[in-house]
């Protein structure tokens, strides 16, 4: 196993776009978090300081996504996969070195973005209770879609068309539940929707208005990225490379 | 020229061979069809049985509007006048019962022809928080002096010219405006009226700026120095709402009119009824995702297996290689994206009525400006793909970079963003061309929320398009400049 996860270590250390994704995402979230709070006047956003702190992660989310697909799309992309399941002919353990190789960058990288959001959110502080539940769901959140991408680039394969199918996932459950005017539909969408879901676990005040409570709704999103996985597994077992 | 055909040829050929473009195309058209017609919304009307359809008084220039006001009035034959002094406005919110005047509660003087709801009126009135203001016909409105009461008002008729004017002291008169009303019979209704318009509030959702707290309000307006003495009936004009708060009293010539509803076009969204066609296509950010990837891969698909090199020997003059693939690209694009939303737009208002939901008819040049609109802004879209793909050349960066700067900014504002900085976003990114789905007409006389998730935009549909052409003509230029000076 230290075999399959060194290889990919080198391998994601060695393309020169990995430092600069990570150092995106850090610079997106937390920059685009500090203008929605810039940008909130008083009566407009009233709710939750916390939550437009982090507004950044839908910028942070993309970053995460993309450096997940690049790390299995990028080898279909230019052939290397081959050699990749020559050297290491275990797949599913492929896919699992991966998988740890990507939260071992994601993972620092959110802890940077995060606690640097609510910071220039001009936000509350960290050590309040659920301030903190959101701060560190919010790095959990960032690795979750990582792996949800990851499993979604091992099925698609083309990068390009993998960040299509991301983001489309992502965002198809708010966007559709906007335009529906039955409540109990809209709040449907919000519970079983991987982003809509994942992202209940910023929410610092007026819990019970949730759609979905903190936790739970990140177990979603850890269901949709554990699917997304076990389905990625079978089809690189199953396919030609 | 001919060199040119060739080339188009040549791209086309190669487009309609990539299966997964092909399919992609296919794909696209299907979620905005499929998203369109998916009956998400449901209304009560014309659910209720017979007399619970939704149908809004229509209004002289043929537009919906909203009809519902206190009206306290005698005939007036001919040419004439009505004088009165509007005392006092006071207000309250009638669900929460918080005093609170609406900023366009109005109270004043009207000149109607009859009380049929939707018939031509001139009117000057004082308004809660916009000062004294002439309006008529619904959509028009000309500002008098600002500041609140009591303000002296007089209406007066002379053939089909009625205008309006204001007064401090009943002495020293100011004209507010004029009205030429070319449809106004001999006899005419004339007297004081009251309304006070839906009240709505923003607030904030998990999930953006989506949720509005709306309420009735109400107007208690309190006139007094009446010119004419006799004569007068009340007629409360609008629905159960306005019919239960609504009426006068009368002590000597101070006259209490109490009023709700308003004397307004017709909109969409938090404080009007039902929606517009806008909302049919609210799956075009799906094929927008597919098709800007589409249009950048078309580029990057030939650097990725060096196809382009061969490209390039065939057709060595490179601007027209770019030329000739965008052509292509926003062709297949814009003839996927027209017959979207054309169907959509045909047959989503037809499911949403059917679901009970009032939808705001829209003209034939409006709805053929959505549906084009529509097939431009993909077709746009693409391109600037096209044009990201070729300045980048790596697909995942292209793509990134391409769905990041058109796609990312509408799902933004449209699930996370506070209203502010939603409009913000919606005029300096290419995500401002979503500005032609825009059917609804904002009126600044209509408190409402304006706000992209009910269908209106900050920028006009042309300056929307503007916008996300000038983006994508800055990206071709530099595409062909890049393309000209590298080595494949």
């Amino acid at each position: 196993m230290s075999r399959y996860a060194r290889a990919e270590w080198s391998k994601l250390w060695t393309v020169s776009g990995t430092a600069w994704l990570l150092l995106a995402t850090v610079a997106g979230t937390a920059g685009l978090g500090a203008l929605a709070a810039a940008a909130c006047s008083p009566g407009e956003c009233s709710g939750d300081a916390t939550r437009t702190s982090l507004t950044g992660l839908h910028i942070g989310q993309c970053v995460v996504a993309i450096l997940a697909v690049l790390t299995i799309g990028g080898e279909y992309a230019t052939g290397i996969m081959r050699v990749t399941l020559a050297a290491l002919p275990h797949r599913p353990a492929v896919l699992a070195a991966k998988a740890a190789v990507l939260a071992a960058v994601v993972l620092p990288a959110a802890a940077a973005a995060v606690p640097a959001s609510l910071l220039a959110g001009d936000g509350p502080s960290m050590t309040d209770g659920p301030v903190l539940r959101a701060a560190v769901g919010s790095m959990l959140y960032l690795l979750l879609v990582a792996l949800l991408a990851l499993g979604v680039a091992t099925v698609v394969r083309n990068p390009a068309a993998a960040i299509g199918c991301v983001l489309g996932l992502l965002y198809l459950f708010p966007v559709v539940a906007t335009s529906m005017s039955d409540e109990t539909w809209q709040r449907r969408l919000e519970r079983v929707g991987p982003m809509t879901a994942g992202q209940s676990i910023q929410a610092t005040t007026d819990l019970a208005n949730l759609p979905i409570g903190p936790w739970p709704g990140l177990g979603v999103l850890a269901l949709w990225a554990g699917g997304a996985l076990l389905v990625g597994a079978l089809t690189l077992r199953a396919r030609d490379a | 020229m001919n060199g040119f055909w060739i080339a188009v040829r040549a791209e086309w050929t190669k487009f309609r061979t990539v299966r997964g473009w092909v399919v992609a195309t296919a794909v696209a058209a299907v979620a905005m069809v499929g998203l369109g017609l998916v009956p998400g919304m449901t209304g009560s009307c014309g659910k209720r049985g017979p007399g619970s359809e939704c149908a809004l008084p229509v209004g002289p220039g043929g537009e919906d509007v909203t009809d519902a006001f206190t009206f306290v009035h005698r005939p007036l034959t001919g040419d004439g006048s009505v004088t009165a002094r509007v005392a006092s406005l006071s207000g309250e919110l009638e669900a929460s019962g918080r005093a609170a005047l609406a900023e366009w509660a109005k109270a004043g003087l009207i000149v109607k022809d009859g009380t049929r709801p939707g018939s031509s009126y001139a009117a000057v009135m004082l308004t809660g928080a916009h000062g004294v203001r002439m309006q008529y016909d619904f959509t028009h409105d000309e500002a008098g002096s600002t500041g609140g009461g009591p303000r002296w008002l007089r209406l007066t008729r002379a053939g089909d010219t009625i205008t309006g004017a204001e007064s401090v002291d009943g002495a020293r008169w100011t004209d507010v405006g004029t009205a030429r009303l070319d449809d106004l019979p001999s006899t005419v209704e004339i007297g004081l009226f009251a309304a006070s318009p839906q009240y709505a509030e923003v607030a904030d959702t998990p999930f953006g700026t989506t949720g509005v707290a709306t309420e009735p309000s109400r107007l208690t307006a309190t006139f007094d120095n009446v010119s004419q003495a006799d004569g007068w009936t009340d007629t409360v004009l609008g629905g159960p709402e306005a019919k239960r708060f609504g009426g006068y009293e009368r002590d000597g010539d101070r006259f209490t009119l109490r009023g709700t509803g308003d004397i307004a076009p017709a909109v969409a969204g938090a404080t009007g009824l039902g929606t517009t066609i806008t909302q049919t296509l609210v799956g075009t950010f799906a094929a927008l995702i597919v098709m800007v990837v589409v249009g950048t891969l078309t580029a990057t698909g030939e650097y990725r297996r060096g196809l382009i090199r061969t490209t390039l020997a065939a057709t060595p003059r490179r601007g027209r290689l770019l030329a000739a693939k965008a052509l292509v690209v926003a062709a297949v694009t814009f003839v996927t994206g027209v017959v979207a939303a054309a169907v959509v737009v045909t047959f989503g208002q037809r499911v949403l009525r059917s679901s009970g939901v009032y939808v705001h008819a829209a003209s034939t040049t409006t709805e053929l400006r959505v549906i084009a609109g529509t097939g431009a802004l993909l077709a746009l879209a693409a391109v600037f793909g096209l044009a990201l793909g070729t300045l980048l050349r790596r697909g995942t960066t292209a793509v990134t970079a391409a769905v990041a700067t058109t796609v990312l900014p509408y799902l933004l504002v449209m699930s996370a963003l506070p209203a502010g900085a939603g409009r913000w976003v919606l005029r300096v990114t290419p995500a401002a061309a979503f500005a032609l789905q825009q059917s609804a007409n904002q009126y600044d006389q209509v408190a409402n929320l304006y706000l992209p998730v009910e269908g209106y935009f900050p920028l006009a549909p042309w300056a929307g398009f503007g916008v996300l052409a000038a983006y994508t003509a800055v990206a071709l230029a530099a595409a062909a400049y890049l393309l000209r000076r590298r080595d494949a």
